[in-house]
């Protein structure tokens, strides 16, 4: 693998969206802040997640950690599809660059996006609620983890859409909802059996529920259990997605 | 290994379709040397595009076998494609950065570092300096089209493909482009050129391939193709219908009637017969067959 190219490639794809920072990055920072705003108002004193843990400081590590989660799918996501619709990929495909170079820099760069995001939302959600920071290598762990995953299937997504609106229904018919219904807004505990059950189904839940274990020291499950989920989905669909540009899906006839 | 600057050896290309394969590259066999001005012709939808598609590593030939400067296109990507630059037909480009930021990201790509002498000289030579830091939303389309052909240039490849670089741009592109080219051309580069501008192709490439649906139908030096297939052409203008002996053979486009001649008696013979048919002949030229005649009787006979 180039390293200088692959380097050249991460740089690029970091310079591309924080050319744009005010729609990349100021943009779902909002959009945490008014989650946080109206359900941290509307539930604060009616919803107990973890004992001792107010809900709007139990929601700011969920909140952030779905922005980093979000904001890397669609950095690789819309960068690469952009770039096949306008025709300008054109430029990486007659480059030297292999596979390898091509996934280290789009996902690196996916999870650079994330995390500026992620803590653009805590630098501003911090001031709304008391926040400690019980195991911080567990919110390292799972957020560069979470982005890299995410990052990962944003290059299959931007492989596999021919149009913008195949990109988006991948976003709100998968993304989207697997979010939401990782525990982003509550404990898996208050739910019922059978949505308990569903919910460990989901590798979204292992990424919120380990990351907020960094902030106050419980979770639903296991961290190390977290971690082999969210390491194990990274590496299968890291795999994909080298695969799919190893072979050119979509990108060489 | 190879020590054709460019070799295609058998290649062909199929697309499946649901109404049967389309076969858009048949065998198509030949090499360029280092150093040659290269011409690839052909009508729209010959497979001109497809056999560069080929070589840049942007379509896999069905069967066969491409090298540049040795390297084969599939084996051993990196180093062919280090040695190639291709200025793309489409005129595409990232709305994000400026014209010095684009060259210094494909330079970057080809892992060239400390590029920006080579990248200003590249500016200077096709009049882009004052646009370099312009946002490339800003161009218009020639001085897009300029930065395609600096994009391809930039890490300096051996080997330059040009595909129909001067479709739709104006008098002084072409000229700063032939210029610069030529220049590289002279210092050693291979150049492999595709255009619809037949006079370009005749005036700067040394030796040209035609193609027609996905074969080779003709390959040979410029002065070979010439002198081989030509004729005398009697070239005039008229709105009266022509006789027999003239229109057999000629080509009308409105009111320009080019017609072949085999020699001076056949010459004498046409005029005869267009003052016998009371034609009434305006600008009238004798002159040698060029490459479109050339070109245009190829394709006609592999019609035929």
């Amino acid at each position: 693998m180039s390293l200088a190219g692959a380097g050249t490639l991460f740089r690029k794809e970091v310079l591309r969206f924080w050319k744009v920072a005010f729609q990349t990055v100021a943009a779902p920072v909002l959009t945490a802040i008014m989650y946080l705003l109206i359900f941290g108002h509307v539930l604060q004193d009616h919803v107990q997640a973890f004992p001792g843990v107010g809900y709007t400081s139990f929601l700011v590590p969920g909140l952030v950690m779905m922005s980093v989660l979000q904001n890397a799918f669609a950095n690789s996501s819309s960068s690469l599809i952009q770039s096949k619709i306008t025709g300008n990929l054109v430029f990486l495909l007659v480059s030297p660059l292999s596979h390898w170079a091509w996934f280290v820099a789009y996902v690196g760069a996916s999870i650079v996006r994330g995390l500026v995001v992620g803590g653009g939302v805590m630098l501003v959600t911090v001031w709304f609620a008391p926040l400690r920071l019980a195991e911080p290598w567990w919110i390292i762990a799972f957020a560069a983890l979470g982005a890299g995953m995410l990052g990962s299937l944003g290059l299959v997504a931007g492989l596999w859409a021919e149009k913008f609106d195949q990109l988006a229904a991948f976003q709100n018919f998968i993304i989207m909802p697997m979010t939401f219904l990782s525990g982003v807004f509550y404990s898996v505990h208050s739910l019922p059996a059978v949505w308990q059950a569903a919910s460990h189904l989901n590798p979204f839940f292992y990424m919120i529920d380990g990351f907020r274990r960094g902030f106050f020291g419980v979770s639903d499950v296991s961290p190390w259990l977290s971690l082999a989920v969210v390491g194990g989905s990274f590496v299968l669909v890291a795999g994909i997605a080298l695969q799919l540009l190893r072979s050119g899906y979509k990108l060489r006839s | 290994m190879s020590t054709h600057a460019i070799h295609f050896d058998n290649i062909s290309k199929v697309y499946p379709g649901a109404r049967g394969a389309f076969k858009a590259l048949d065998q198509v066999s030949f090499q360029i040397a280092p150093g040659e001005f290269f011409g690839l012709l052909g009508p729209n939808g010959a497979g001109k595009t497809t056999l560069i598609s080929v070589l840049a590593g942007l379509s896999r030939a069905t069967s066969g076998r491409a090298t540049v400067m040795g390297h084969d296109v599939i084996a051993d990507y990196a180093a062919a494609r280090k040695s190639l630059g291709i200025v793309p037909q489409e005129l595409v480009f990232d709305p994000f950065f400026s014209v010095r930021e684009t060259l210094r990201i494909q330079s970057g790509y080809f892992g060239v570092k400390g590029n920006d002498a080579w990248i200003d000289e590249i500016l200077a030579e096709l009049g882009l300096t004052d646009k370099a830091n312009a946002n490339m939303r800003q161009l218009s389309g020639g001085m897009k089209r300029r930065v395609l052909v600096a994009q391809a240039l930039v890490h300096r490849p051996p080997v330059n493909v040009l595909d129909e670089p001067t479709a739709g741009v104006d008098v002084e592109l072409r000229q700063t482009l032939w210029r610069f080219i030529a220049r590289l051309n002279r210092e050693g580069h291979t150049v492999l050129l595709t255009t619809h501008y037949l006079e370009e192709a005749e005036a700067l490439c040394g030796r040209i391939a035609m193609l027609k649906q996905g074969r080779v139908v003709a390959l040979d030096k410029t002065s070979q193709l010439l002198a081989g297939k030509a004729s005398t052409m009697l070239r005039f203008k008229t709105d009266d219908p022509l006789p027999p002996a003239v229109g057999a053979t000629a080509r009308v486009t409105g009111r320009i009637v080019q017609a072949k001649a085999r020699d001076a008696a056949d010459v004498e013979t046409m005029l005869a017969a267009l003052r016998a048919a009371g034609v009434k002949v305006e600008d009238l030229e004798i002159g040698r067959a060029d490459l479109e005649d050339v070109f245009l009787e190829i394709m006609q006979q592999v019609a035929a």
